[in-house]
């Protein structure tokens, strides 16, 4: 996505030039209604006071912000102290997405790679195998692998029988069976970026490397991985951003004992809590932290091509 | 109460009714997910020549919101829980159904006529009632399981293989029974000990799973769990050898009824429907699916036998009050939102 943009836009013709602002108008609603308007609603909401039991009133307050960086004890009139329970919380779902992606990147990067290599007429098959389990409704398949991975299901029951282990090992409500929820649930964003940076690299630059001495490390390293590294950096937002907010594999496969962002969102809004400002602000705390993320993302991304132009 | 399917649930809508031509008019639900046998809702459609449309949530506070942020108009009656019928009430959201607007109204049992989340019925009727407790796995602990001991101080078998719901309701009003203090009590070292008791009980837990709740039993992944009854009679029926709990300390009483939104668009329908549900016949045939109870007069010659002997709507002798789930103050609501945070962080 951000790759995309980042690439394109070099060369643009004027042919529509006439009707450019009626071709124009479908892109432009799309991001106004779509895009704008909820964030703005959003940030709007953030701002105002909670109504008892979910909705706001239409007065400004900055509670929202005060609950989640300031610490007021249980009755909330103890003195200020920082919150580490949000930072906690928020650190909590940087690590378990970071580590998700880790997997991913580990696992989705050889996949790509082979897929890559393939004779060319091969290669949607594979890219086709890869996508057709996520035909599948994303719950249907994250309750699957809870029934895979439970102590007595048929993952443990397998490593029983041929003797690698003599209890089961108990994955399920734990943090790895998160990341690995996460890890499954997201892989095919790893591995279609980086498939098609892969697609397009020129492996006579490989070739010429191996004559001029390089190892195979080397020319992987040096040659290989800076071409494709587009991709990559693509793929790892692709599968980091979305784990950060997801709440369906912290509950099914991690038990939800802990909360992670997406899941304490989602309390203000469909639990008891009813606080739809505090929501909205946490919201807004992510999506800055995401658009940091990315921002920092297309710097780097515009300094490598000034460095190449 | 229960959490299945969360968000794909709320998208669900089904649309009954294939004699569009004969209809007249249309009937719009607001229900919980699996808890409305589909020939029931087919019988209605005919019998009265209506469209039925049913859409599906999976909490009480999902419900709310989704009506707060712009759904009332859009639906005609809604299935609440007791706490959640005072709650919508106090919000202006029910319509006020006038005397004699409902010909079924005297079925309703005494007990249920007049409760105190809807003095006089004025705009509920019940659907079905319950309790939550918890269900223990025999293989695994046989024991004495009629304390509330089983699961904030369990015995070495339990510890750390217990489920809890996921819902802070269910977990604080559990909680407040095991202390013996009021719920929503506004006493500060009541809210101290019961934010210590949470932060020193949850080492024995496994997880918090409200949808799952019965699975979890069925499949092992926990030996002991906070449950609806209703799901701990099913979870017998599928082979977990389990036995439902009535602690001498108390249980928490629950009952869901079918409320006429304000702003019905379908009003006139949605009082035949809640007319067919007061029909013995008619609520037998929820009770037999669900396995809760319910509260009309006359089902027993309709219900399935199992019913009667059923252990999860039998409590014994020394068992301690069912209670209803209480509706607090906000002030004490934002602490147990911060007890909540406190136990999930």
């Amino acid at each position: 996505m951000a790759a995309g943009a980042a690439s394109g836009g070099s060369a643009t013709t004027d042919t529509y030039k006439e009707a450019r602002t009626w071709l124009l108008l479908p892109a432009w609603v799309t991001l106004t209604i779509l895009t704008l308007a909820p964030v703005g609603m959003m940030l709007i909401y953030s701002f105002l006071t909670k109504e008892f039991r979910g909705g706001v009133i239409w007065e400004f307050s900055l509670a929202a912000y005060d609950q989640f960086f300031f610490d007021r004890g249980l009755f909330g009139d103890d003195p200020a102290k920082i919150e580490w329970t949000y930072i906690l919380i928020f650190w909590r779902s940087i690590w378990q997405a970071g580590a998700a992606t880790i997997l991913s990147l580990v696992i989705g990067f050889p996949t790509a790679y082979f897929i890559a290599t393939r004779p060319e007429s091969q290669r949607p098959i594979w890219v086709f195998l890869i996508t057709i389990p996520y035909w599948v409704n994303l719950l249907i398949r994250t309750v699957s692998m809870k029934f895979l991975l439970r102590d007595n299901g048929p993952f443990n029951d397998f490593l029983l029988s041929i003797g690698l282990i003599d209890s089961p090992i108990t994955i399920v409500n734990t943090n790895f069976a998160v990341q690995l929820g996460l890890f499954y649930s997201y892989l095919p964003f790893m591995v279609l970026p980086i498939y098609a940076a892969v697609e397009r690299y020129n492996f006579s630059l490989s070739e010429a490397a191996a004559d001029l001495y390089a190892t195979k490390w080397v020319a992987l390293r040096r040659i290989l991985l800076p071409a494709v590294k587009p991709g990559v950096i693509a793929g790892c937002i692709l599968v980091f951003v979305p784990s950060m907010g997801s709440f369906l594999a912290p509950d099914l496969l991690g038990g939800a004992k802990n909360f992670m962002i997406g899941s304490l969102i989602e309390e203000q809004f469909k639990g008891n809590a009813g606080n739809w400002p505090f929501g909205a602000a946490a919201s807004m705390i992510l999506l800055t932290m995401v658009l940091i993320l990315l921002m920092a993302y297309a710097r780097q991304q515009a300094k490598a091509e000034n460095a190449e132009g | 109460m229960k959490n299945l399917m969360k968000g794909s649930a709320a998208a669900l809508a089904l649309t009954i009714g294939a004699n569009a031509a004969l209809a007249e008019g249309d009937l719009v639900i607001y229900h919980w997910f699996e808890y409305m046998p589909q020939e029931l809702l087919d019988k209605f459609a005919e019998e009265h020549g209506v469209n039925v449309t049913l859409d599906t949530y999976d909490s009480n506070e999902a419900m709310l919101a989704s009506l707060k942020a712009g759904a009332l108009g859009t639906y005609d009656v809604a299935v609440p829980g007791d706490y959640m019928v005072s709650i919508m009430g106090g919000e202006g959201m029910l319509d006020t159904i006038a005397d004699g607007e409902l010909k079924n109204k005297g079925n309703i049992k005494a007990e249920w006529a007049d409760p105190s989340f809807d003095p006089g019925r004025q705009s509920s009727i019940p659907y079905q009632w319950g309790s939550t407790s918890f269900a223990v796995n025999r293989d695994v602990y046989q024991g004495d399981i009629n304390t509330t001991d089983i699961l904030f101080t369990p015995p070495a078998e339990l510890a750390g293989k217990i489920n809890m719901l996921d819902g802070q309701g269910e977990v604080i009003a559990m909680a407040s029974l095991h202390l013996g203090i009021p719920q929503c009590s506004s006493d500060r070292e009541q809210l101290k000990a019961l934010n210590a008791l949470l932060q020193d009980a949850k080492q024995h837990w496994v997880s918090f799973n409200s949808d799952t709740a019965k699975e979890v039993l069925v499949s092992g992944d926990a030996a002991a769990g906070q449950i609806y009854d209703g799901f701990s009679a099913k979870a017998r029926e599928e082979g977990a050898n389990v036995e439902y709990a009535f602690p001498t300390q108390g249980y928490v009483a629950w009952m869901d009824n079918v409320v006429l939104l304000k702003d019905a668009p379908n009003r006139e329908n949605a009082l035949k429907f809640m007319d067919f549900l007061l029909e013995p016949e008619n609520i037998a045939a929820v009770t037999n699916f669900a396995r809760y109870n319910a509260g009309v007069d006359g089902v027993e010659e309709f219900l399935d036998p199992s019913l009667a002997t059923q252990p999860e709507n039998n409590p014994h002798a020394d068992a301690g009050p069912g209670v209803f789930i209480e509706v607090c103050t906000e002030e004490v609501q934002a602490v147990y939102d911060q007890i909540w945070t406190n136990l999930k962080k």
